[in-house]
């Protein structure tokens, strides 16, 4: 489940105070955090994914009291229940696709699963890029990015899926297949989708508006 | 799949081949050349110590002292002229002087000289025979391992001698000398000898017909061995209105040594230069990283890696590169030494072999690997202070 209750966040003791609502979503729920530019988005799903400590305020992500924890629960927690989506597609360039989609399970566990690649093979393929898995990250295209991107955050069967703006970018069609492929994925995980894309409104029964941050 | 952190420092590494290659260039050429330095510095003051072994003074004609001990010690100089055999067999009879070796030469075989001794050169240094025998009659040969290997003479062959230290025009054809024994090797000087009696030596260079008187008869040098320590400051007295002089090799060669020691120590100094240079370019190359990476670091920060696991990464990335380039180093200098030997082979008749990495070599890999660590390690610490968010925000 994800759950925030209270939470501002200051990001200098001279900026403004960022005033977050409370919302509450059970563990296998869909959720739209919808707002417009400088709504603070970014800001919240940071927030949710311990990228940044709240001046104030509970924030609890599954099992995970994120207020409380510390960088090395965190860090770990990050690798191991929880799976972003950014709205840029970041790999490290030096690997390759299949690489990148081992690289949480490296990081967090210090080894890849030999189970793992037949996972990964079937994930791709899934996706319909198994072809690309050799394939160095600026040699897919945009939408073979995001995909790569969306099996990484999955592979690894997180509780909780976080994505930022996944279909910003896409015309009608390619984000209703985005959306769709997050859907069936994620199906045994928590959803949080960040979006400012007023198409995504209606899809989720749950969706929390965040308003524009005064100062 | 193997994904650990050397694996993923070499993939960086290799995503940027100029930038690896030129630290890697760097660092080679500055362990490379202080290895060189370490490798010729340590052969050359082993063939001089092997083959000094305990001569104390050279007698000869006068002239430079440090060519009478290139020419008579280690046969890769002219000699300084010749002296009176008698007038030398009486410096011997010295009661300060427990020993000497007579030398005569003037002639060569292919390069290698023909020196006619007698059988306590041989003894000095130790050699032993592989194949016949000693020479005994005048222009009888016994070959050094050296000559028999790049001559191809054998037992029983035959050959004239040449004229002068390694010229081959003048000939003498009128006397035939005969090999009948080859040495084993023996790491020494002898090795590159053809040895024979002086006999033969002055009557190669005799008229035919031609009567000696032998009290005119001279040689080239006379190697002693000292009794009484004050030979070295007696004997030159006792010389001083003859045409001979006496110089102590271990003196003469230090003295060499030193005024070497200032190439070297030039040399030294544009090496470690090159490696201040390779080390800075290993700093620059993490920092660049650091800056062109920070989008995968922290990327690699919301996957689960901790500040840690990227500055691990950075440190292993600079070690890799440091390691890599010191041992390229240390190829690059036994490389060196191979053209190096050939030329001095060629040209003095000299091997210089040596592929073992020598201790000082050791200390310098250490070092070279630890300072490209502490290079590393500097820029990495930035990682541990990464804003993640902010970073990912950047992009």
């Amino acid at each position: 489940m994800v759950s925030i209750e209270g939470v501002k966040f200051q990001y200098d003791a001279a900026g403004p105070v960022l005033s977050f609502p409370d919302f509450s979503c059970a563990q296998g729920d869909r959720m739209l955090l919808l707002g417009n530019s400088g709504a603070g988005k970014t800001t919240l799903l940071h927030l949710l994914c311990g990228l940044l400590t709240p001046t104030s305020g509970a924030l609890t992500v599954g099992s995970k009291s994120l207020h409380t924890s510390t960088d090395r629960e965190l860090d770990r927690w990050r690798g191991t229940e929880v799976g972003v989506i950014f709205q840029q597609s970041h790999f490290v360039q030096s690997l390759t696709v299949r690489e990148n989609l081992a690289l949480p399970h490296q990081l967090t566990t210090g080894r890849v699963p030999t189970d793992l690649e037949s996972k990964m093979d079937d994930m791709l393929d899934r996706l319909g890029i198994g072809h690309r898995a050799g394939a160095r990250p600026h040699e897919l295209s945009v939408g073979e990015q995001q995909r790569a991107s969306i099996a990484r955050a999955l592979l690894h069967k997180p509780k909780v899926v976080f994505a930022d703006e996944p279909t910003s970018a896409l015309d009608d069609e390619s984000a209703a297949a985005v959306m769709d492929i997050l859907d069936r994925e994620a199906a045994d995980a928590t959803l949080v989708v960040v979006t400012h894309d007023q198409r995504l409104k209606d899809r989720y029964a749950s969706c929390v508006t965040l308003n524009p941050q005064r100062p | 799949m193997k994904l650990g952190v050397t694996t993923q420092a070499w993939r960086n590494l290799q995503a940027k081949p100029l930038q690896t290659a030129l630290s890697l260039a760097l660092l080679a050429f500055g362990v490379g050349m202080v290895s060189l330095m370490l490798l010729t510095e340590k052969q050359v003051n082993d063939a001089f110590e092997r083959n000094i072994k305990d001569i104390d003074l050279v007698l000869g004609a006068k002239g430079s002292p440090l060519q009478l001990i290139l020419a008579n010690v280690y046969h890769i100089d002219a000699p300084t002229g010749n002296i009176s055999l008698e007038a030398a067999q009486k410096v011997v009879k010295h009661p300060y002087i427990a020993s000497g070796i007579p030398l005569a030469y003037g002639d060569n075989h292919e390069g290698y000289r023909i020196v006619g001794t007698d059988m306590g050169y041989v003894e000095h240094y130790g050699a032993e025979l592989a194949d016949g025998v000693w020479w005994d009659e005048t222009f009888d040969v016994t070959l050094g391992a050296k000559v028999a290997e790049a001559t191809g003479l054998a037992l029983g062959d035959t050959f004239f001698s040449a004229h002068g230290l390694t010229d081959q025009t003048d000939i003498h054809t009128n006397r035939t000398f005969t090999v009948v024994g080859v040495m084993e090797p023996s790491g020494t000087v002898v090795d590159q000898l053809i040895l024979t009696s002086i006999q033969s030596i002055w009557d190669v260079h005799a008229h035919d017909g031609e009567e000696v008187d032998p009290s005119t008869r001279e040689i080239t040098a006379m190697l002693l061995k000292k009794r009484n320590p004050l030979a070295v400051l007696t004997i030159p007295n006792t010389l001083r209105d003859t045409n001979m002089q006496v110089a102590l090799p271990a003196i003469e060669v230090n003295r060499m040594t030193q005024q070497f020691g200032l190439g070297t120590a030039a040399l030294r100094s544009i090496a470690m230069l090159i490696m201040a240079l390779s080390f800075a370019s290993i700093f620059i190359s993490v920092l660049d990283n650091i800056r062109a990476r920070r989008h995968e670091l922290a990327l690699m920060r919301t996957m689960g890696g901790t500040p840690r696991t990227l500055y691990t990464l950075l440190l292993v990335e600079g070690g890799l590169l440091s390691a890599g380039g010191t041992l390229l180093g240390l190829v690059l200098s036994r490389v060196a030494m191979v053209v190096l030997s050939s030329f001095v082979e060629q040209q003095f008749h000299y091997s210089l072999s040596a592929m073992m990495p020598l201790p000082g070599e050791l200390a310098l890999a250490t070092a070279a690997i630890a300072v490209g660590l502490v290079a590393s390690a500097f820029p990495a610490g930035r990682t541990l202070r990464l804003d993640i968010s902010k970073t990912l925000c950047e992009a």
